[in-house]
């Protein structure tokens, strides 16, 4: 059971489209916390939504009948914007051996081998989901850490590829084109999305996130 | 094998059904047919249950052979419908032969036809979907020559043969959407609104499920250097990249992005804008922000 203060953030709701709204929550932690609420709303019959989507700062609930009524109630809802203390921390084994390790030591100040100990020293949170199904975004980075995306984004990152840009860190599931820094590589980057299991990401929003560096 | 043989695929053809929406927060595009209302009447004249899996075609149809004797509807975009080289209804319920050759030729107006076989067609599934997703590549690949679809089992009463409700006005060349504004109509400047009211956009050859390239004025943003974090995207949604040509998104469309969505259109909006050929002229009818929240 989390202990945390209750707090009431202040939630702009804004339409999107005759069926949805977008929460504009502010910040990440009330955008969290406005997603579990709505989560734990939905389960328990409260809200009828066909979609829920979190974003950096805001949620999104798509397909519902009468997104006015929603859009009132908002302001009301006592919102925990303390993380869930409970659920596992899902450990991924990776090896720091990526294209941009050199350039992403120099921007953190930090000797290359250094890159490993930094990186998977920080506990994660996925804080939502995007671009690939299985690619989570995950928080932690402190503002010292965070780097730009490369100027020239590559047009095939093969699957596994650990990264880093803006605040955020995360793992492609598959072979994509993309922008951010490579420093790492996952060794068995099919665990991330699997179709035949429940749920089929292995990162869903909420999971606490940790690297462990191996040797090949 | 109870199946359907693709002998001719056609530009693209993909299995579809209602899609897997609700999956958003995994990364997981909607998908399903991209004209919801044309693929669940050909379903229905087919004598299929809600849901079931159809061939959409785009632009110029598909050649299939069936494996057993199966009742067929071609539906959604207008197009001439053979068997074995003779001339077929278009929108009607057609009753083949194991083994007969049908094809749908090329839509006369729209774009997506839609090929419901009485059984429903039975692809691969993704979470819980038959539906091909071109931006995810969940769902069965589009389908190329050789490719076979199993069947369902035979409907034990074949439909009654009804007819397209209306005669399909398709698409006329200047299409108008209902657009709510929101939910960042505030990133624009103040005259976007009233240049969304007054502008007429042209549908690019740059256009598929994931969304239609719209050409035309650009709307312009208070801040271009102004970044917006990721968001949510709602199915409809007009997003509008830094050039100011808006993308009007498609049942295929990324769950999230950066870049801010002026309006989003309805249901019927999407379907109409699924028929929308390269070069149709769009207009929109701008529905203001509701009350709700202007006071919030």
């Amino acid at each position: 059971m989390s202990t945390g203060r209750t707090t009431a953030p202040r939630l702009r709701p804004l339409p999107a489209g005759p069926r949805g709204i977008l929460i504009d929550c502010g910040t990440t932690a009330a955008a969290r916390a406005c997603y579990r609420s709505l989560q734990n709303r939905r389960m328990s019959g409260l809200l009828e939504a066909e979609a829920l989507v979190p974003g950096a700062t805001t949620v999104l609930v798509d397909g519902v009948d009468e997104p006015e009524l929603l859009a009132a109630e908002l302001p009301h809802w006592p919102m925990n914007e303390e993380p869930e203390a409970s659920g596992e921390c899902v450990e991924i084994p990776v090896c720091y051996d990526g294209p941009d390790l050199e350039a992403v030591a120099a921007m953190w100040g930090v000797p290359v081998d250094d890159v490993a100990d930094v990186h998977s020293g920080i506990e994660y949170e996925a804080a939502f989901c995007g671009f690939s199904p299985g690619f989570a975004y995950l928080e932690g980075l402190p503002e010292r850490l965070r780097v730009p995306r490369r100027e020239n984004p590559r047009t095939a990152v093969p699957a596994g590829s650990v990264a880093v840009a803006g605040p955020y860190t995360g793992v492609y599931p598959r072979s994509s084109p993309g922008g951010w820094q490579l420093i790492a590589t996952m060794t068995n980057p099919g665990r991330l999305w699997n179709e035949h299991r429940e749920p089929a990401a292995l990162l869903v929003p909420g999971t606490r996130v940790r690297f462990a560096a191996v040797r090949v | 094998m109870s199946a359907v043989e693709i002998l001719r695929a056609g530009v693209l053809t993909t299995c579809q059904d209602a899609g897997r929406p609700g999956w958003g927060h995994l990364a997981v595009p909607p998908s399903g047919a991209a004209d919801l209302p044309s693929w669940r009447l050909a379903n229905q004249l087919a004598g299929n249950p809600t849901g079931a899996c159809a061939l959409e075609t785009t632009l110029n149809g598909c050649t299939v052979r069936t494996h057993r004797d199966v009742t067929v509807v071609v539906g959604g975009a207008p197009c001439p419908v053979t068997v074995d080289g003779r001339p077929e209804a278009w929108g009607q319920p057609v009753k083949l032969k194991a083994g007969s050759v049908l094809d749908a030729g090329p839509a006369e107006v729209g774009v997506r036809s839609y090929l419901a076989f009485s059984g429903g067609l039975h692809p691969k599934s993704s979470l819980g979907s038959h539906s091909t997703c071109l931006l995810s590549g969940l769902g069965p690949d589009p389908l190329r020559v050789g490719d076979t679809i199993p069947l369902g089992p035979s409907l034990a009463h074949p439909p009654l043969p009804t007819q397209w409700p209306a005669p399909w006005a398709g698409v006329s060349p200047e299409l108008v959407l209902k657009l709510h504004l929101g939910p960042r109509l505030e990133w624009f400047r103040p005259d976007a609104a009233a240049e969304l009211a007054r502008g007429v956009w042209t549908v690019s050859e740059h256009s598929n499920r994931i969304g239609l390239r719209l050409e035309g004025p650009p709307l312009r943003r208070v801040d271009p250097a102004a970044e917006l974090p990721s968001e949510g995207i709602a199915s409809g949604s007009l997003q509008v990249p830094p050039d100011g040509q808006p993308i009007l998104f498609g049942a295929d469309h990324p769950t999230t992005g950066g870049y801010p969505v002026i309006g989003v259109v309805g249901p019927q909006a999407q379907a109409a804008a699924a028929q929308a050929r390269p070069g149709t002229k769009i207009r929109f009818a701008p529905i203001p922000i509701p009350q709700w929240s202007r006071s919030a």
